[in-house]
């Protein structure tokens, strides 16, 4: 918990200053480091730390009977486990409301960008197809799980090889082929979460920051024809949000996206 | 005795009562009491401690000393066949028998009403994944400065076909020719030389299995050795 002599220092610091106990502008997003290949025996999988936030990231495929209203399609899963190795306020036990909501703001982005092509996923129509299974771990928390888990799922898809597929027993076999997923690399969506302190927005909070921000909002984004399309948002927390913030958010997202975000996405962009 | 066997040579070139090649490392998780990697070939564990902390709900406190809860777990993508997350009757075994072999030696009577968290996380398995968490946590608790009256150093003995070998890896677990794998942990105290975590299945002789202890024991002072200087060298990564 962060005590209220802290909560009104960060407060302080950012109304007069303008900048954050750890020196960082509003803006700024703390260093970004991936380690590829954590595990070997998983199609893709990747370690990345903000600062020192750090998850891991894994991609496992599995063959499914496709969902009724998709025949045609394969499918993604994906599950957050924040357990208490990560924070001393995580608990053991089935994913809770934060684990369950950070998966899916996750997937949403990566879905409604369309960065998966899902009809190649299709084995047989109506019968067999591939799920695309990302499992991310946190490994310790220092704020901003939220935006790592994105970056870890998109790096690790990126990442990830098909395994072979047994056409004859119709099973996936336990060798990993160099073909990388069905992806389409240049809708790949870029998720960047915006809190608010004060009268102030900033983004990558460290964990004090977080937990004293009024709302949080996350907005996924990918470029069409050189133009930026939003995909998915998600307005966490109480607290209530007017047309001008949104407005002020926006254009923030676009400063950050272009002058912070382009080299990271580049750089998961290389992968595979 | 390795003449009559079936598995003479192991298929990665290691000698019979040799290690895998080890890396260790203290103070991994930041925002942790403790933590260590703990890594023997492809098999990598990490471990978190949190703690002393009181514990909750009040009802399972002990007001005589601290108590010691242990999780295990491995990650989805460690193995080949993805792992669905959650508990299973095989990690709820992990956590008890680490659990015991940590409980012996830590000395938690100065700490009554509260607990000490351990953690293990396995991102990437090649067998040997209890006793490669069980290192870590040792390194861990040490980290965490929790009281122990001696380190622990674990290691995967086993037997293939006939043969006694020292850090089992999958494919010699898998290992189906003449009397097929006995998978053997083994836990020492680092002091005592007694032996903390035992578990075996499998087919050995008596014979075999007091020699198989002693070549345990054997190579659980090379992990020991390893542990320290990670330990004297926190934020390092020492290699063995």
């Amino acid at each position: 918990m962060t005590s209220l002599l802290d909560k009104k220092r960060i407060f302080e610091y950012l109304e007069k200053e303008g900048k954050r106990l750890d020196g960082r502008k509003p803006l700024d997003v703390r260093k970004i480091e991936f380690e590829e290949n954590i595990s070997e025996n998983a199609e893709g999988s990747v370690s990345v730390k903000i600062g020192e936030t750090e998850v891991y990231a894994g991609v496992k495929l599995s063959i499914n009977e496709p969902y009724p209203d998709s025949p045609d399609e394969g499918s993604m899963s994906v599950n957050v486990e924040l357990s208490p190795m990560a924070d001393e306020d995580f608990e053991l036990g089935p994913p809770k409301i934060d684990a369950i909501e950070m998966a899916r703001i996750v997937d949403r982005g990566i879905r409604e960008s369309k960065f998966i092509d899902f009809k190649k996923l299709c084995i047989k129509e109506g019968e067999k197809s591939f799920t695309i299974n990302i499992d991310i771990y946190a490994i310790n928390n220092e704020g901003n799980l939220l935006d790592a888990c994105s970056l870890a799922a998109l790096s690790a898809l990126c990442l990830a090889k098909m395994p072979k597929y047994n056409e004859k027993e119709e099973k996936i076999e336990k060798e990993i082929t160099n073909k990388p997923l069905p992806l389409r690399r240049e809708n790949m969506p870029i998720m960047v979460t915006f809190y608010k302190i004060g009268k102030k927005f900033i983004i990558d909070p460290k964990r004090d920051e977080e937990e004293i921000a009024d709302y949080r909002l996350s907005i996924a984004i990918s470029e069409e024809d050189e133009e930026i399309k939003i995909n998915a948002i998600q307005k966490g927390r109480e607290g209530s949000i007017s047309f001008e913030e949104i407005e002020e958010i926006l254009k923030k997202l676009e400063e950050i996206y272009r002058k912070q975000y382009l080299k990271i996405k580049e750089k998961i962009l290389s992968y595979g | 005795m390795n003449k009559e066997s079936s598995y003479k040579k192991r298929s990665d070139g290691r000698e019979f009562n040799e290690i895998r090649p080890i890396k260790a490392k203290v103070g991994i998780v930041p925002s942790a009491d403790g933590s260590a990697l703990f890594e023997t070939g492809k098999t990598r564990a990490i471990a978190v401690v949190r703690g002393p902390r009181t514990l909750h709900p009040q009802h399972m406190q002990d007001p005589l000393k601290g108590i010691l809860r242990v999780n295990y777990q491995m990650m989805a993508f460690s193995v080949w066949d993805r792992i669905k997350p959650g508990i299973s009757r095989r990690s709820l075994e992990i956590n008890k028998v680490i659990e015991w072999a940590l409980s012996e030696i830590v000395d938690l009577t100065e700490f009554p009403g509260s607990v000490v968290d351990v953690l293990i996380q396995i991102p990437q398995a090649d067998a040997g994944t209890r006793v490669a968490g069980l290192n870590a946590a040792v390194m861990a608790l040490a980290q965490a400065g929790v009281p122990m009256k001696e380190m622990l150093s674990a290691v995967a003995a086993g037997k293939i076909d006939k043969t006694l070998v020292i850090d089992v890896n999958k494919e010699e677990e898998d290992y189906e020719e003449g009397e097929g794998s006995t998978d053997i942990p083994l836990c020492f105290g680092s002091f005592s030389k007694k032996i903390y975590l035992l578990q075996l299945d499998g087919k050995i002789s008596i014979e075999n299995f007091k020699e198989i202890l002693k070549m345990g024991q054997k190579a659980s002072e090379k992990i020991y050795k390893i542990q320290v200087e990670a330990l004297k060298n926190p934020g390092k990564e020492v290699r063995g």
